[in-house]
């Protein structure tokens, strides 16, 4: 019986706060617009028992998907957030892998500091942080005039407000998901292996492609992961660094429900991003799992 | 080796020309110094140990025959060639590494094959010595599993077997024994000599453990300090020890300071005490006459009786400690002076017949050659 109670736990958790919130946005989706308070039809009534269900279900339909494919808008956007996420994973992954790189072989006694250096920016606001990107990359920014003062550049360069700032901004503010995964599987690398490799007719360099990067591959994939799955669904960074023509679905997703006022198709948009998340999310579960017994 | 039936030396062979030589060799970290003007030849087909207490720089001294650390001063020749500014992967030396270094993410058959690949071997004939490693270790059977699908016994061999397959000059092993229990380590001690017999390789073994460099070497280098104390064959190694240190590391021996009064035919007179008669031991090519000296002798060589015997030395004593061992039993017996002689006698009666028994007094005796005069 506690046992369970104790395997309930999770269960009644993800229920709660993860398949009852589906459920009523999946409900949503499926209703129609409607100028009322909440501002869609039908509502659930219980009042009028059996009959009054029934034609509750009746009243469900697959407008708003019918409505998705009909503009272009929306499959254009999804394949931006698609395209802009992978991206950003891949600059993350660029500049993630020589940080995690330097810190696994950094001296014993300068890790932890490392660790909270990377850690760090969290503490402050997330908001905050991507508005002082704003400072940095605007026209009359930090960035400009320093390129302007060494001479590099006669003009300033326009960065803010397109895909550029975009990616500057996620991968600055995912780097950490992917730093973290790397480093771990890194520092659990043995110097030695790497000897060894050398002592069987390796370069460094060779060693490093055979031995290095194969032994980093799961910290890799989850830190890829990690990066991917916020970032296909952002909408801070995208709204505050890019620009009127930055499509993200996030953004789609924020219009539909506030300036539209649209619940059912804003909640259509966010079950279909959902439905595309799954596809990571089983294959990193996948890769976890895949990890956790090759290290059995 | 000219004549088959001579014993293998070649380290006493004029004529031989060694396949490492070691000139001159320091090593400084710092200020602290790992090394000391090693000289040092290995010859062909050698077992040769380098044993030594942790820190002494026998692991030093070995990763500078892999090019892993590199001379402060001095010459490391190989086969000839002068090894410095040689990288690892450009020597024809493997290792063992003492953790054993697998490739977790390889199989058995990719972690040997692993040198092969780096070579450039073709395919057949890759395969080819890899199975012939595989028999060699006798691990056929574990060909497709990963390195921590299998036994720390088998994973030793995997990790011989992958530093053999490319049939390095120089095979260098590090403490390769050290993770294995005693009855495995025992069993995989006649294996390795076996497999370097087969095989014809040079093999350096660095370890700390005195009985594997004596059962497996042809010669042992004793390490302390930086500095070698001796390099001799395992028997001279115990039976004539260079000095106090050596004798000291090596089994147990009784030390006693004493000084030489008179030399005769190979045997030494030594004075340790003015109440008791001079002891009669053999002399040391370093042994000189009115000089101070240490009196050394093996427990195994000195025997115990009840009654005064008339061996060339007899002391009495008294039993202080008796250590029970099974097949030996080594008794701690004070001489009047003071100083601690120990006697080992063969078990071959039951424990409950034993003679003697704490607070005993007892005879020591022990023949006029049994006895070591060092230096110092």
């Amino acid at each position: 019986m506690r046992k369970f109670f104790l395997i309930s736990g999770p269960y009644f958790w993800l229920l709660i706060f993860f398949l009852i919130p589906f459920g009523i946005v999946l409900k949503i989706s499926l209703s129609d617009i409607a100028v009322s308070i909440p501002p869609y039809t039908p509502k659930l009534d219980f009042s009028e028992g059996w009959a009054g269900l029934q034609a509750f279900f009746a009243a469900l339909d697959l407008e708003s998907y019918v409505w998705l494919t009909e503009d272009d808008l929306y499959w254009k956007a999804y394949l931006s957030s698609v395209q802009i996420a992978a991206i950003s994973t891949l600059l993350c992954l660029l500049v993630g892998f020589p940080i995690a790189y330097a810190m696994a072989n950094a001296p014993q006694a300068w890790r932890p500091m490392l660790m909270m250096l990377v850690i760090l920016p969290f503490w402050t606001s997330f908001l905050i942080r991507v508005y002082a990107w704003i400072g940095i990359l605007s026209r009359e920014g930090f960035l400009n005039q320093l390129l302007i003062w060494l001479g590099l550049i006669s003009e300033p360069l326009t960065i803010l407000n397109t895909d550029i700032a975009v990616y500057i901004g996620i991968t600055y503010t995912y780097c950490p998901f992917m730093i973290l995964p790397i480093y771990a599987s890194l520092e659990r690398l043995d110097a030695s292996l790497l000897e060894a490799a050398e002592d069987l007719g390796c370069s460094r360099v060779k060693a490093f492609w055979l031995i290095t990067v194969p032994l980093a591959k799961a910290g890799i994939i989850a830190g890829c992961f990690l990066v991917f799955i916020p970032a296909l669904g952002e909408f801070v960074i995208p709204s505050l660094l890019g620009g009127s023509d930055t499509l993200m679905i996030g953004k789609v997703l924020y219009t539909e429900f506030f300036s539209n006022r649209d619940w059912p198709v804003a909640s259509a948009v966010a079950v279909i991003l959902l439905l595309i998340l799954v596809i990571p999310i089983v294959l990193f579960q996948r890769n976890e799992q895949k990890q956790r017994e090759a290290e059995q | 080796m000219t004549d088959a039936s001579a014993p293998f030396a070649p380290w006493d062979d004029p004529n031989e020309t060694p396949l490492i030589s070691i000139k001159g060799v320091s090593k400084r970290f710092g200020d602290f110094t790992a090394l000391n003007n090693i000289n040092l030849s290995i010859y062909t087909r050698e077992f040769f140990a380098l044993l030594g207490p942790s820190g002494c720089g026998k692991t030093t001294l070995m990763r500078m025959l892999d090019g892993f650390e590199h001379p402060s001063s001095g010459t490391i020749t190989i086969d000839g060639q002068d090894m410095a500014g040689v990288p690892p992967n450009k020597r024809a030396v493997n290792m063992m590494f003492q953790s054993y270094a697998l490739f977790p993410h390889l199989s058995i058959w990719d972690n040997i094959a692993f040198g092969l690949r780096r070579d450039g071997m073709p395919k057949d004939q890759m395969a080819a010595r890899v199975e012939e490693m595989l028999r060699l270790t006798r691990l056929e059977s574990f060909v497709r599993r990963k390195p921590h699908q299998i036994s720390g016994g088998q994973r030793q061999r995997v990790a011989l077997a992958r530093s053999l397959a490319k049939a390095p000059k120089l095979l260098l092993l590090d403490e390769p024994l050290g993770a294995l229990d005693k009855k495995l380590r025992q069993e995989t001690q006649f294996e390795l000599m076996d497999i370097q017999e087969t095989t014809g390789t040079t093999f350096v073994i660095v370890t700390h453990d005195q009985e594997e460099a004596m059962t497996v070497a042809s010669r042992v280098a004793v390490m302390g300090q930086g500095t070698l104390a001796q390099v001799d064959t395992p028997d001279r190694i115990y039976e004539v020890p260079a000095d106090t240190y050596v004798a000291d590391f090596i089994g147990e021996i009784s030390l006693i300071p004493a000084r030489c009064t008179g030399l005769s035919e190979g045997i030494a007179r030594v004075s340790w005490s003015e109440d008791h008669p001079e002891i009669l031991c053999s002399a040391q090519g370093g042994t000189v006459v009115d000089q101070a000296c240490t009196f050394a002798i093996r427990p195994e060589k000195v025997s115990i009786s009840s009654e005064r015997t008339t061996a060339p030395n007899c002391l009495p004593g008294k039993i202080i400690d008796i250590a029970y061992t099974g097949n030996l039993s080594t008794y701690k017996v004070e001489l009047a002076t003071g100083q601690m002689i120990s006697a080992q006698v063969a078990n071959t009666a039951r424990v409950a017949n034993r003679p003697f028994t704490w607070e005993d007094a007892v005879w020591l005796s022990w023949s006029d050659t049994a006895g070591l005069c060092l230096p110092g």
